[in-house]
């Protein structure tokens, strides 16, 4: 008997299938609950529903109906994006077969495969997505606590508190300071708060020309260091100062009162703060026990399955797993992973390798759009970075406006592909 | 020895996964360790607080200029190198550390090389552990090697089959809409699958210029951009 090609595959599909017999021996579809409508848990929702064809029971689980991504927020403080154009609703990803529950999760109880909402509802699961972003370290930035963050904004987790930062740049007085405090790694989005400092500049040149930024940072560098200090000299000269560890970036406490900057003992009055402290793993990782001693979320680097419990993944940004950035990309290139090897344990589906890649657009002016980003694969210990390229300075400004435009259509791609 | 994490555990391989595919390291640290005690200690320092020697501090060495520590006095022939932009990577590095003269002619580094390829790799996985982590720096030099698609029987006769490159599409489709929408970046459905094979193949060879596609299309196999094209052909 000669096999064809797809018989031979048909029956390595059914072997397959015997070894990976459902875990799952209860009544009813396999029960997969995600945690996070963000960049993480909304791809992965959308993918184990799509991709399962209703043999999974996918329900999400995020307390916003229509949620805000914090990537791409800081055009919108630039004022090159309105604030409706981040907000993306789930009415696409229900009618793919998500059930959608609008509540806040508060309790897991990893023995009992349940989690408890805000509501009262218990939602019994067999497989649990953790994707819940970032909270942050409290006191990481000596006189700011979470109450002050009404008077000094952090605005890294979009919403309200992005709208808060812009009002407040607007209503800075001519020449008045506009003051950063930068988050000390590992923190979302490494380019970010550099990219921000850019759209302030913007922002202000057009109607504060005489205002100043001051970043004050603890760090010794940073992301894209090169092209942002680039950017800045060609645009905003002389607007933004990067203090760094060695002028006092790292001894800083704030005055939310007194609307202060404390560096290096010293007071200086500002006009406006936007304090962006050091970030652990949005809580709910925590209370899971999902979490280490780092904070964050440690999973196995060829499938984003938590270390700690084998019916857990955590994806994204609360997720230890070794070289990429806790960036949106990566967070909707790790659940497409996630989905895969769930989809394998409880139906038995195909399992193909783990690939992993990550890119960061940052905007230093309008139409002046740069970029890196690298490829990684898993191995023993972590996801390893395996190549990597950045923007170069110096590049024409047509390579520029199409890096702008490139940025663009990822985040209508992206967006696309977490919300249907 | 901070921060050389050795491996925890190889259970990790048999918990979840079921391939062969996995970055390769660059080296053994800690065997590397023992080898810049060795062979570089006499003139060059490394760590927290490490200061030039006889030779430049090293920390931070990947991703960096040749010759470009400001304070140091390299040599003429360094500083040349430097200008014409040869930096640190895991490549030049390793051409560097096999034979100095090789790469900068006139180098003031007097040292015979290490001809041991496991050698070079295990002592650049030393030094590795003190430039930039890509976690914070994104863009920084990698910290393993890529594997060489290594791909079970099974997945390889599924040549040109469009379920796998469903599967597969999923990291075009951060960036590339399924249905075919274009804005600012080119929509790639319905794409006749030769047209497909040619585009991917001209980014592999980086004769298309645009550097993710060259990263994404670099990594694929010769079946997994067969299985790609098949899937996107039949994209409306």
């Amino acid at each position: 008997m000669i096999l064809t090609r797809r018989e031979l595959i048909a029956g390595s599909a059914a072997a397959t299938g015997l070894l990976y017999a459902p875990a799952v021996l209860g009544q009813g579809k396999p029960k997969v609950v995600v945690i996070g409508g963000g960049a993480g848990g909304g791809t992965a929702a959308r993918y184990l529903a799509k991709d399962s064809q209703g043999a999974l029971d996918v329900t999400l689980v995020e307390a916003d109906p229509v949620y805000t991504t914090c990537f791409f927020s800081n055009l919108h403080i630039g004022g090159l994006r309105d604030f409706d154009s981040l907000r993306h609703g789930y009415d696409k990803m229900a009618a793919g077969g998500v059930t959608v529950v609008n509540d806040r999760a508060t309790a897991v109880d990893r023995e009992a495969r349940t989690v408890t909402l805000a509501g009262g509802q218990v939602l019994a699961y067999d497989r649990l997505v953790l994707s819940p972003g970032i909270d942050f370290v409290e006191d990481s930035v000596p006189g700011w606590s979470l109450d002050a963050a009404e008077i000094m904004p952090h605005a890294y987790k979009a919403g309200p508190q992005t709208e808060l930062l812009k009002r407040m740049i607007q209503a800075m007085p001519q020449g008045g300071t506009f003051a950063m405090v930068a988050p000390p790694n590992p923190y979302r989005c490494p380019p970010g708060p550099y990219e921000r400092a850019s759209m302030v500049a913007h922002l202000l040149k057009q109607t504060n020309p005489t205002a100043k930024i001051i970043i004050l940072d603890a760090k010794e560098k940073f992301s894209k260091q090169a092209l942002f200090e680039e950017g800045w000299g060609k645009y905003y000269d002389g607007m933004i100062e990067w203090i760094n560890p060695e002028f006092g970036g790292a001894d800083v406490a704030v005055r939310p009162d007194s609307m202060e900057v404390v560096v290096e003992g010293v007071a200086q009055k500002v006009d406006c703060c936007n304090v962006i402290p050091a970030q652990t793993a949005g809580r709910i990782a925590a209370i899971a026990g999902l979490t280490d001693e780092s904070g964050w979320a440690p999973v196995h680097p060829d499938s984003m399955k938590s270390r700690i419990d084998g019916n857990a993944w955590v994806l994204g940004d609360s997720s230890a797993q070794g070289d990429m950035p806790k960036s949106a990309f990566s967070a909707n290139s790790q659940a497409k992973v996630a989905a895969m090897a769930i989809r394998a344990e409880l139906t038995g589906s195909r399992l193909f390798p783990a690939k992993y890649s990550n890119t960061c657009w940052s905007l230093l002016a309008p139409e002046d759009g740069v970029k890196l980003g690298a490829s990684y694969e898993p191995n023993d210990d972590r996801i390893a970075s395996v190549e990597s390229f950045i923007s170069d300075t110096g590049e024409d400004a047509a390579l520029r406006r199409r890096t702008y435009e490139e940025s663009l259509g990822w985040y209508a791609g992206i967006t696309a592909d977490i919300f249907g | 020895m901070r921060r050389c994490a050795i491996p925890a555990a190889l259970s990790i391989a048999v918990a979840s996964g079921a391939f062969p595919v996995a970055a390769s390291e660059i080296g053994d640290p800690l065997r590397g360790a023992e080898l810049f005690a060795e062979e570089c200690s006499a003139c060059h320092r490394i760590g927290p607080g490490a200061t030039d020697a006889t030779g430049p501090r090293l920390n931070g060495i990947f991703g960096r200029r040749a010759g470009s520590l400001a304070g140091f006095n390299y040599s003429r022939a360094m500083l040349r190198m430097g200008n014409d932009g040869l930096r640190w990577t895991l490549p030049t590095l390793d051409a560097y550390i096999e034979n100095p003269k090789a790469l900068v002619s006139g180098t003031r580094m007097a040292y015979r090389g290490l001809a041991d390829a496991q050698a070079r790799g295990d002592l650049m996985a030393y030094l590795r552990a003190y430039s930039d982590r890509p976690q914070d720096i994104p863009e920084a030099e990698p910290t393993a090697r890529a594997s060489a698609p290594v791909l079970p029987g099974w997945i390889l006769a599924l040549q040109g089959d469009p379920g796998f490159g469903e599967y597969l599409s999923a990291e075009c489709t951060t960036c590339h809409q399924r249905d075919g929408s274009d804005q600012g970046i080119p929509s790639i459905a319905g794409w006749p699958e030769q047209d497909f094979v040619v585009a991917m193949h001209a980014y592999r060879q980086k004769l298309r210029p645009h550097p993710v596609m060259q990263m994404m299309a670099g990594r694929l196999s010769e079946e997994e951009i067969a299985a790609l094209a098949a899937y996107f052909a039949t994209l409306e």
